[in-house]
């Protein structure tokens, strides 16, 4: 019995898949793959050789360890944060709790070129607290501290967001447990919280860094692009790039392209661990 | 006759007759509801049976990769009538079921609707009525809408569709909440709306895959008198899912007991009850007791005792010398006695329960090596006066005899 | 708590609160006049315009390859599936370099476009691909788990009750996937409005025809014209905050809609 038209219903005409199919490959294809491969590809257009100048040259390895640098500190207060914040949303119900939720979804809802303008409105010349602190001799903007927290503003949401479902879902009841048989507080948070929340964490964390590492326009306005001292890695691949240095700027976008699909992979490897849970 | 099944039917004030007396609804042997067609009929005389279809399958077979779902399944429906598909998971079942619906194709054999092969008709032209177990309500769509929705993919003017709709919520009894959503209902009344969903445009068989499955044990019971009420107004043929041998019961005409694909019996209730064709069908339906037996001529040897068959009602074939075989008697079918008897073997009484029919009474037997269980009823049970560790004799009022491939009395 | 309080201040609640201070600076027809200037009329233009465009572009296809990963099997599929989160996890200016390179005239797909005459670069079409790029994981990944939770039973019920396939499409998936679909836009069109780095490189920047809103900022800001940004921030605010309340009312009326809340 062959051709039962019933149940054609419920599939589409084969002819029709394979063509859905092909639109959706080509679309996926054509907008993601190609840019990727682009990247590779006009990076070693020099060669090998030209290849690895680029990445060992100084400017370029002090944008590596400013990022990494920016990235160390903006990563681990975010995550004390969000931790903190996940806690006290998850167990408690409190006034401005609401208000709290959105408020952590700020950042992601603002332009980064904003984000990294309210820092400079605070701290540059003509900023509110600037004057005072230039007088004490301390420079945010155009340096370093600047950086830190315009990625540290852009970072802010994601270990929170990425807990606190996980928190809720979890409940108290471990907790409740734990206190019951005489932990204190502390000790109830290492031993029996921690342990629950390590993968969501660690993913939080892995797209927090990422995002860090690779901030771009909160950056760029409280940076002044100064080479070899101000400039992250996403920066000195826009000065390469104005200054027509192609092969040098694709070679440095390469390195960020690596870590990006790092984290990429890690974050599903993990994902599978949070599900696991 | 109005039926409320759960009950939630909001009680109109100032009735004149006092407190609880039901809204004046139409009953639901209206003429106006009429599935099979729209022809006309005095009103509150039955549809005869014989105009609805009938269904026949004949050797339906399928396979999913090595699990054989249906082995060369027969089976005829007769039209107007209302059949349970009765066996435990696996049992092929469901599977027939939604090949009627048109959901699964068989790898051989042919169903006809109506003298009809199934297989040339499209799900428009087949107009079977399906439901789910979980429903399958339309989650965007309100009660009104969904009940609506066969008759708008059929391009039906909006009058007709309203006329039937209305009629169909009264059938339902939810007129009142035509507009929720069915997220906002509770399970008997969604099933109540996908009941009415599949009748919508009146096909001429209803299919319903263990369509009370998911509900509480409660609302369960009513929709399951609810049902039967319901086909015995309108008379459509139609074929029912199930596991649950009360629930078979209870509603169906006839039941189909099916086990690994095959049919094993197909009767009325009692009948399959009473006079099972094998010893799987005596097993599935309630409670037996299956003794080792040694049988000669028209005789059992069970435990200490010899009992005569014939007497038993259960067919024994002549046969020479001894054969191992087994005895099956139902709890009910067993008395218990102080003393012994001819043909009545010894028993020691394990535990003594009481339940709502009568006394359940749980035996070990040393000559058998087993246990068994005899339901007796109160008199019965005031007067023995059993405690546990009580030694009594036991002898058989009925019994059944299977040959060892299960089928029937040895030959 | 105390502490979660005190850091979101820092971080977030103070820095914000300057845009309002510095807002209080200027009267409001000074603010109005510097948001509504020729140039920042254009630059809105260009931004929400290409915004638009880009998820609109991003709703169609994008649904299209949740449909693909959800429904059917084909080789290759989990390295699409990957695929559809890179332009998220790249960094915005890798982005922009990269499509830079693809749709210049020797790019691989550029060299394409020109003998049509079809210009990528330095254009609003190019805006508006990088744009597509941005915003093609938030649909995609916004539709697709409302897809794998659609019931088979509903489609089998819709083909018992009469309904051809695209009858089924149109009246059972379609609306059950739409508040989806408009969560992924707004979510998509959010993003896009706000986008710098990746959009910087292509755009070329020409005031008037180029020059998207957040570069527009940016220029202010290096000339120490703090009130002309703060002005067009207030704007590019107001819209992102509007986005933000459609975006949630639509998540719990999906969420009403689907039986959940």
């Amino acid at each position: 019995m062959i051709g039962t038209p019933a149940i054609a219903a419920t599939h589409e005409p084969v002819w029709l898949r394979r063509l859905i199919i092909a639109i959706a490959v080509g679309f996926v294809g054509l907008f993601v793959l190609v840019p990727l491969a682009a990247v590779f590809a006009e990076a070693l257009r020099n060669g090998l050789a030209a290849y690895g100048h680029a990445i060992v040259d100084p400017a370029a390895l002090s944008a590596v360890k400013l990022t990494f640098l920016a990235a160390a500190i903006a990563v681990p207060l975010n995550v004390v944060f969000g931790v903190a914040a996940a806690w006290a949303i998850a167990r408690f119900r409190f006034p401005g709790r609401a208000l709290l939720i959105s408020l952590i979804d700020l950042p992601l809802a603002v332009s980064p070129v904003i984000a990294g303008m309210v820092f400079v409105l605070l701290f540059g010349k003509q900023g509110l607290i600037g004057p005072w602190l230039t007088a004490h001799g301390v420079q945010v903007i155009f340096a370093l501290p600047g950086i830190v927290l315009a990625t540290t503003f852009v970072t802010f949401p994601f270990v929170a967001r990425e807990l606190i479902p996980l928190m809720e879902a979890q409940g108290a009841e471990e907790e409740e447990a734990a206190i019951v048989l005489g932990a204190s507080g502390w000790q109830t948070f290492v031993r029996v919280t921690l342990p629950k929340i390590k993968w969501g964490l660690l993913y939080g964390v892995v797209l927090c860094t990422a995002r860090a590492m690779g901030e771009f326009g909160a950056v760029s306005v409280v940076s002044g692009h100064i080479r070899g001292r101000t400039n992250t890695l996403p920066l000195h691949v826009e000065i390469l790039y104005n200054e027509y240095e192609y092969q040098a700027a694709f070679a440095v976008a390469s390195i960020l392209v690596v870590l990006a699909l790092a984290s990429l992979i890690a974050r599903r490897v993990i994902a599978r661990r949070v599900e696991a849970t | 006759m109005t039926i409320d099944p759960t009950g939630d039917r909001p009680r109109p004030t100032g009735t004149a007759t006092g407190a609880g007396a039901p809204r004046d609804l139409a009953p639901l042997g209206d003429p106006r509801i009429d599935p099979t067609g729209g022809l006309p009929r005095p009103t509150g005389t039955r549809a005869p049976r014989d105009r609805a279809p009938l269904i026949e399958v004949r050797g339906l077979t399928k396979r999913f990769g090595a699990f054989h779902a249906l082995d060369d399944v027969s089976l005829d429906v007769p039209g107007g009538g209302l059949i349970a598909l009765l066996g435990p998971s696996g049992s092929g079942k469901t599977t027939l079921l939604r090949i009627l619906a048109g959901l699964e194709r068989p790898d051989r054999g042919r169903a006809l609707l109506d003298g009809v092969d199934l297989a040339a008709q499209s799900a428009r032209q087949r107009n079977v009525g399906l439901v789910f177990q979980h429903y399958a309500l339309f989650r965007h769509l309100d009660v009104y809408e969904n009940i609506a929705f066969a008759l708008r993919v059929r391009k039906r003017p909006h009058a007709e569709v309203d006329a039937r709709v209305r009629e169909l919520l009264g059938l339902i009894q939810l007129e009142s909440l035509e507009h929720r959503l069915p997220s906002q209902l509770s399970g008997g009344q969604r099933q109540r709306v996908a009941l009415a969903r599949a009748l919508a445009a009146r096909p001429r068989v209803l299919l319903l895959d263990e369509p009370f499955g998911a509900l509480d044990a409660q609302v369960r019971a009513e929709l399951r008198g609810w049902l039967r009420r319901l086909h015995d107004e309108i008379h459509l043929t139609t074929v029912f899912v199930t596991h649950d041998q009360d629930e078979a019961f209870e509603v169906a005409d006839k039941v189909v007991v099916m086990n690994r694909g095959k049919i094993e019996q197909v009767g009325a209730p009692a009948e399959v009850f009473d006079r099972p064709a094998n010893d799987f069908v005596m097993r599935f339906l309630g409670h037996v007791n299956v003794l080792e037996a040694t049988l000669e001529d028209g005789r059992a040897r069970i435990g200490d005792a010899t009992v005569a068959l014939g007497a038993l009602g259960a067919a024994v074939g002549a046969h020479g010398g001894d054969t191992r075989g087994r005895v099956y008697v139902r709890p009910h079918e067993i008395d218990i006695a102080r003393a012994p008897a001819a043909g009545a073997f010894a028993a020691r009484v394990v535990r003594v329960t009481p339940l709502s029919g009568g006394l359940k009474v749980e035996l070990s037997v040393p000559s058998l090596g087993s246990r068994m269980r005899a339901d007796i009823d109160w008199e019965r049970g005031t007067a023995l006066a059993l405690s546990d560790g009580d030694d009594v004799f036991l002898s058989l009022r009925r019994a059944r005899v299977f040959a060892p491939d299960g089928h029937g009395p040895p030959s | 708590m105390g502490y979660t309080l005190v850091y979101l201040s820092l971080i977030v609640l103070i820095p914000l609160a300057t845009l309002v201070v510095k807002t209080a600076d200027l009267s409001l027809g000074e603010l109005w006049d510097l948001a509504v200037s020729r140039r920042a009329l254009a630059s809105y233009r260009v931004t929400f315009g290409a915004s638009f465009a880009a998820a609109l572009v991003n709703v169609v296809f994008g649904t299209l390859v949740a449909w693909t990963l959800v429904r059917y099997e084909f080789p290759g599929r989990r390295i699409i599936d990957a695929l559809v989160d890179i332009p998220f996890a790249l960094p915005t200016a890798v982005s922009g370099l990269a499509l830079t390179a693809v749709l210049a005239p020797t790019g691989w797909i550029g060299r394409f476009l020109a003998p049509l005459g079809i210009k990528a670069v330095f254009t609003p079409l190019g805006i508006t691909l990088a744009l597509v790029f941005i915003g093609l994981p938030f649909v995609v990944r916004t539709v697709q788990p409302v897809l794998e939770e659609l019931e088979a039973e509903v489609e089998e019920a819709a083909a018992v009750l009469g309904a051809t396939r695209w009858q089924t499409v149109t009246r059972v998936i379609v609306p059950s996937v739409t508040p989806a679909l408009l969560t992924g836009f707004a979510l998509a069109f959010a993003r896009a409005i706000g986008e710098y780095g990746s959009v910087v490189f292509i755009s070329g920047n020409k005031q008037f025809e180029t020059e998207i809103t957040p570069l527009l900022i940016m220029t202010r800001l290096e000339q120490f014209d703090y009130a002309g940004a703060t002005a067009l921030a207030l704007v590019m605010l107001i819209v992102s905050f509007a986005m933000l309340l459609a975006i949630n009312g639509l998540g719990a009326w999906a969420r009403r809609r689907a039986g959940h809340a």
